[in-house]
């Protein structure tokens, strides 16, 4: 039986006695949009930086020095811990978490209410979340902006109803670049979670009441799990993005502080022109991600174990 | 039949645009060249035009030296950086055979220290930059660098700054009366300590928006170009732009010839097209600065041609920003990212 797979063959060495040539078209995808750029990335990070831009090959690792160490504003003082990019990279990630958190308080109810409801209704319910982002992302954020300002619509309610006297200074605050990425990935948290929630099997439900389960121990030990993969990958979704965000930042937050895609982008844009540090920089964001989604990974391979 | 008569204008349309003679491809600033101008030099020279726009000198230079070299015929640099440029060799040259026009420069604009007797480029607009203050929000003197670096108690947390550290840079070291590029310790760290101690007064870092924030009142106080001033005042921002006493930044756009224009001809043509008096009102007109061509007067408006932003009273200093070398450079990028971290 020449071609056939032997017995007791799994179906994952089916695929790879077979299937070689037929994953062509995948590796060349993750070759071309995946490897080669990750890797240009990590060769222009170890380059010597031209003036204004470009780089010299020669191999430096003065990317990475500027990033980790500090040699005073003139660079001939004895290292000490740079803690400027650090700061920038740790302000970021604290945005994006806390972020992640407030799409995840609002979208699990919201994915909740939706998939609880019958099967008709709930697909105009996930249509009216989508249907804001047909609009591009910089027009919604500028909307974002006409809302909040001093003399926005916002305000001039809040004033007319008499609730406070003076206008709310929300716009250039953190809070601003917190509404800002809310707005932008709720849906990405929501979508995920509904496909979960859909998936759940509301017998489980009644099971632990018939157990004598009160509602919060069942949301604890018995919904969570079920539709943990779906918030896992919500966070995610949410996070990932969020982490790497400037129009929230420049637009709402008036760009006061670099967070990492600003700061990424004056290497490459600014009078800076400094492409080793950007892409360096770069490198360093990359291998946070990567840690955070291999901690996922592991947790996930530990957890169907 | 309406539907019919549409594609039929459509198809036509296409076909039109299909037998252009050649095509023009300009990188330029944004909100800096009124359409109808672009439509004219197509209809006259039957040219398919496209436009793609920066919003900073350093994105131009980024943007060409990271591939975008041969893709453009013609870029709208200000005058030190026209100079980078051209020391880069990303220019190429003209005859005077070549632009006609020529002889329409005025005599001040001809022979610039960024290109003697201009050879790669042509004068586009010149203006200030410096900053304007809502008078309805302070009614103080409008007279000092200081209401930005050192504000008043009214503007305090409502002042939006350029987010380039050239121009920022440049007005806070003539403020502190630092000459620039220097590489004079004491005069760097003042330099330092001036935008430190002023950022916590500031509200936000733009240049696209420095008209927007004063236009919707988010800024009673902003850098900002002298024509993007006047616009926010024709927007009905009720603002002055002010003149102030320490000096402000002068500079002059121009039109460059890149090196390996696919259109030359075209962007001759078009360069040509500019140093018109008529075609350089017309920028001027829109985009409020100041031309460098002779005999624009009679075609620009009056309300453009005796804006207070374009006639700066004779008695201020300006100064042209200029290029730094790269060991002064380094530090002036370091206290911009030490201002922004």
């Amino acid at each position: 039986m020449a071609g056939a797979a032997p017995q007791g063959a799994s179906r994952s060495e089916i695929y790879r006695g077979n299937g070689g040539r037929l994953m062509l078209p995948v590796w060349v995808f993750i070759g071309i949009f995946l490897v080669l750029p990750v890797l240009l990335m990590a060769i222009y990070s170890v380059l010597t930086k031209e003036f204004r831009g470009g780089v010299i090959w020669d191999f430096t690792l003065a990317a990475y020095d500027q990033f980790f160490l500090n040699r005073g504003l003139f660079g001939d003082e004895p290292p000490t811990v740079e803690w400027t990019y650090i700061g920038i990279f740790w302000r970021s990630i604290w945005q994006a978490g806390l972020a992640t958190v407030f799409c995840l308080l609002i979208g699990f109810p919201t994915a909740w209410f939706i998939a609880t409801r019958d099967p008709r209704s709930r697909s105009v319910w996930l249509f009216l979340i989508t249907i804001p982002y047909w609009v591009n992302l910089l027009i919604r954020t500028v909307s974002m902006k006409f809302l909040i300002r001093d003399t926005g619509p916002l305000n001039e309610f809040l004033l007319w109803t008499g609730v406070i006297s003076e206008p709310l200074s929300l716009i250039n605050t953190n809070f601003a670049v917190q509404l800002g990425l809310f707005y932008s990935y709720l849906p990405f948290m929501v979508l995920p979670i509904y496909a979960a929630v859909e998936r759940y099997d509301f017998s489980l439900s009644e099971a632990a009441a018939d157990l004598y389960a009160d509602s919060w121990t069942t949301l604890r030990l018995i919904i969570l799990p079920v539709v943990k993969p779906g918030i896992v990958a919500g966070c995610i979704l949410v996070f990932v993005p969020s982490l790497g965000a400037f129009l929230a930042p420049d637009l709402l937050g008036g760009a006061k502080t670099f967070m990492i895609g600003s700061l990424i982008e004056e290497q490459f844009k600014g009078a800076a022109g400094n492409w080793p540090f950007g892409a360096a920089a770069a490198m360093i964001l990359l291998s946070i991600v990567m840690g955070v989604l291999l901690i996922h990974a592991r947790a996930q391979t530990r957890g169907d174990g | 039949m309406k539907t019919f008569l549409t594609t039929t204008a459509l198809a036509l349309g296409l076909a039109t645009a299909a037998a252009a003679e050649g095509e023009l491809k300009i990188y330029h600033w944004f909100e800096y060249i009124p359409q109808e101008l672009l439509d004219k030099f197509a209809a006259e020279y039957d040219v398919k035009v496209t436009m793609d726009t920066f919003d900073s000198n350093e994105a131009l230079l980024a943007a060409l030296k990271a591939g975008k070299m041969g893709s453009y015929d013609v870029a709208v640099p200000g005058d030190y950086m026209v100079k980078i440029m051209g020391d880069e060799g990303m220019l190429d040259t003209f005859t005077p055979d070549e632009m006609p026009n020529l002889g329409n420069i005025q005599d001040q604009w001809m022979d610039v220290d960024f290109d003697p007797g201009r050879k790669s480029s042509i004068p586009y607009q010149w203006g200030s930059t410096s900053f304007s203050v809502n008078t309805e929000v302070y009614t103080g003197p409008l007279d000092s660098l200081g209401l930005i670096f050192d504000p008043p108690e009214e503007l305090k947390g409502k002042i939006n700054v350029l987010d380039t550290s050239g121009e920022t840079l440049t007005l806070a070291s003539l403020y502190a009366g630092i000459p620039q590029c220097t590489s004079d310790r004491t005069q760097l760290k003042a330099l330092n300590d001036l935008v430190q101690a002023a950022k916590p007064y500031w509200a936000s870092f733009g240049s696209d928006v420095a008209k927007d924030v004063l236009v919707s009142g988010d800024a009673a106080a902003g850098m900002i170009w002298s024509g993007f001033s006047a616009k926010a005042r024709a927007e009905g921002a009720p603002i002055q732009y002010v003149f102030p006493k320490e000096g402000m930044i002068v500079w002059m756009d121009n039109v460059v010839l890149l090196k390996d224009a696919p259109n030359r001809d075209n962007a001759l043509k078009f360069m040509n097209f500019l140093l018109e008096p008529e075609n350089a009102a017309a920028v001027t007109n829109y985009a409020a600065y100041t031309s460098g061509v002779k005999g624009v007067e009679e075609f620009l408006l009056p309300e453009i041609a005796n804006s207070p932003e374009s006639n700066p009273p004779a008695d201020v200093k300006g100064v042209f920003v200029q290029a730094c070398p790269e060991e002064v450079q380094v530090m002036y990028d370091a206290i911009w990212t030490n201002l922004k971290k």
